[in-house]
């Protein structure tokens, strides 16, 4: 473990009023590793991802990717660097349809998007790359529907091909499973385990079998506080962390 | 030709109708409809400049009737100088000068203003930008050099190479014209790269951020392109009415333009035309009935809003478009 990580958080602290949300939180994310947060409801764990992707400013501490401190950069340039998230709460262009949404993502990547002239459905290069990432999600029958005409779970996958879409080096995932039948679920772990390596993930997850089965490493969130980082079978073992929350009967 | 559906063949014939109707009407001797066309024809432009910013932005601009005022001033002010003497700088009738102020500095204001006033969102948005045509309103109200309050009669109108304004015929050519390339222009830029960041912005900013936009810089964009075409509009109704005032700018008549462009349906190409040809045609009916026709026409504005989903456009949206 001599390589740098790709995400350093260092002493990352942020209230709302008199309430820690973060409180002090250490955490990297190594090249290629998916690394889950776990933690109850509360924990502060969407408001941690929200200060990663720059939605959120943190009160102090410091964020840094590949080396590059890149705590106060707005969102957007973040996004530029290579971090995307996808959302809890599902985030998409509804009005626009499936291949449109992730279409947006894979321009987003080929230069500048100030250009007045070429209509943006008819550039191939574009549209076929997003085409492909809709099917690797198994939406190809539904890419030219308006996105509000899909459901809970298609909303789901179609938060996965856009960040994938993306190619951002960092994938923060929050929630990728929130609502989600178990058969859905299953599907998604798997996909994402198929995924496993070539990304770097950051991923917040309430379903165990997925955590325990995805995971590197996991990191335990409660109050705001990382009260341990460490391999599934480390967690497992961690007496803190079943007392604090795997609920030990 | 067979694959055009019903939007396209409302707007195919509703831009033959306005290509036709008026020159013939003028033909026959009934000035008058050629007067109420001409003016038509460039409200409808300042209307579909509105829907870049309003329909595919998500922007409710509250302050457009400012960039038709400067755009008037920008042949006014020139031409009562080159008339009257003073201000060599830009005393001049010449029709590409006075074109070239009135894009250009609807243009400069709409950056200023809309740098600040896209720092805002929602009902702020409406109020800042209301309060920055209210500016400028009160403004020109004030320079007693141009009139202030009572306006200022264009004796000159620009001339322009190949054309001459003060034929009606050849006036509305150029309105009707400029409209053509103006909706084309709008279509070309709504679908572009550009475009469809634009429009994504206003479906999900969050979500275009995540991506690595920042709608900030697409919006301005949009909000001084959209500005100087209806600055554009602005100089063809000065040398239309030959006579321009601030009531001009008044919100008033910002609210006039949203009207046209929510009547007739928001983000569709012809949606701002229709609206503004029937907004036209309505205050010219209601009119001669009472002069409170304010009242009926709100009236139908709610009834559209209410009950027909995307202003009059969406009655003849198919399923599933």
């Amino acid at each position: 473990m001599t390589k740098l990580p790709l995400l350093q958080v260092a002493a990352l602290r942020k209230s709302f009023g008199g309430v820690v949300a973060t409180d002090d939180v250490h955490l990297d994310v190594n090249k290629g590793e998916l690394h889950a947060i776990i933690g109850p409801n509360g924990a502060g764990k969407t408001t941690l991802i929200s200060q990663l992707s720059g939605a959120l400013m943190p009160d102090k501490g410091s964020i840094s990717l590949d080396g590059v401190d890149i705590t106060s950069a707005p969102a957007y340039k973040r996004a530029r660097l290579g971090i995307t998230r996808s959302f809890q709460i599902t985030s998409l262009v509804m009005e626009m349809s499936v291949l449109d949404n992730v279409a947006l993502a894979v321009q987003a990547r080929k230069g500048s998007s100030f250009r007045f002239i070429k209509p943006a459905r008819k550039i191939a290069e574009i549209r076929d790359e997003a085409m492909t990432y809709v099917r690797k999600l198994g939406l190809r029958k539904r890419a030219h529907e308006p996105t509000s005409a899909l459901s809970h779970g298609e909303h789901r996958q179609m938060e996965i091909a856009i960040a994938l879409a993306s190619e951002a080096e960092l994938m923060l995932l929050d929630e990728p499973m929130a609502g989600l039948g178990p058969e859905e679920s299953r599907l998604l772990t798997d996909f994402l385990l198929e995924l496993k390596g070539s990304r770097s993930i950051l991923l917040i997850e309430h379903d165990m079998d997925a955590v325990f089965a995805l995971a590197d490493r996991i990191s335990v969130l409660v109050y705001g506080r990382i009260i341990a980082t460490g391999t599934p079978d480390e967690i497992r073992a961690n007496s803190d962390v079943r007392h604090a929350y795997l609920g030990e009967e | 030709m067979l694959k055009m559906n019903k939007t396209g063949w409302v707007t195919l014939i509703g831009m033959a109708a306005l290509a036709i109707l008026p020159p013939l009407l003028l033909l026959n001797g009934q000035a008058f409809y050629m007067d109420l066309a001409t003016r038509l024809v460039i409200l409808a432009i300042a209307a579909v400049s509105l829907n870049l910013i309003l329909g595919f932005g998500g922007l409710v601009s509250f302050g457009h009737a400012a960039f038709i005022g400067l755009g008037a001033y920008a042949v006014g002010i020139p031409a009562y100088h080159s008339m009257w003497g003073g201000f060599d700088l830009i005393a001049s009738s010449n029709g590409l000068l006075h074109l070239a102020l009135a894009v250009g500095v609807s243009a400069l204001f709409a950056l200023i203003t809309g740098a600040i006033s896209l720092r805002t969102k929602g009902v702020y948005f409406i109020m800042i930008t209301m309060a920055f045509g209210q500016m400028a309103f009160f403004l020109f109200q004030s320079l007693e050099a141009y009139n202030g309050d009572d306006g200022l009669t264009i004796d000159l109108r620009s001339e322009l190479p190949f054309l001459n304004l003060d034929e009606p015929m050849q006036l509305y050519a150029l309105s009707y014209g400029s409209l053509v390339l103006v909706m084309l222009l709008v279509r070309m830029i709504v679908n572009s790269r550009f475009g469809v960041v634009l429009q994504g912005s206003k479906g999900n900013a969050e979500r275009m951020v995540t991506l690595g936009y920042n709608p900030y810089v697409y919006r301005l964009t949009a909000y001084v392109i959209s500005g100087a075409i209806c600055g554009y509009a602005g100089f063809l109704l000065g040398n239309f009415t030959t006579f321009i005032s601030p009531d001009m700018m008044h919100w008033t008549r910002s609210g006039e333009l949203m009207f046209m462009v929510i009547l007739g349906g928001v983000s569709t190409m012809f949606g701002p035309v229709l609206g503004a040809s029937i907004f036209i045609l309505l205050e010219e009916v209601l009119s001669s009935f009472t002069t409170y026709w304010h009242l009926p026409f709100g009236l139908m504005l709610i009834g559209v809003v209410l009950f027909i989903r995307g202003g009059l456009m969406g009655l003849f949206k198919g399923k599933g478009e």
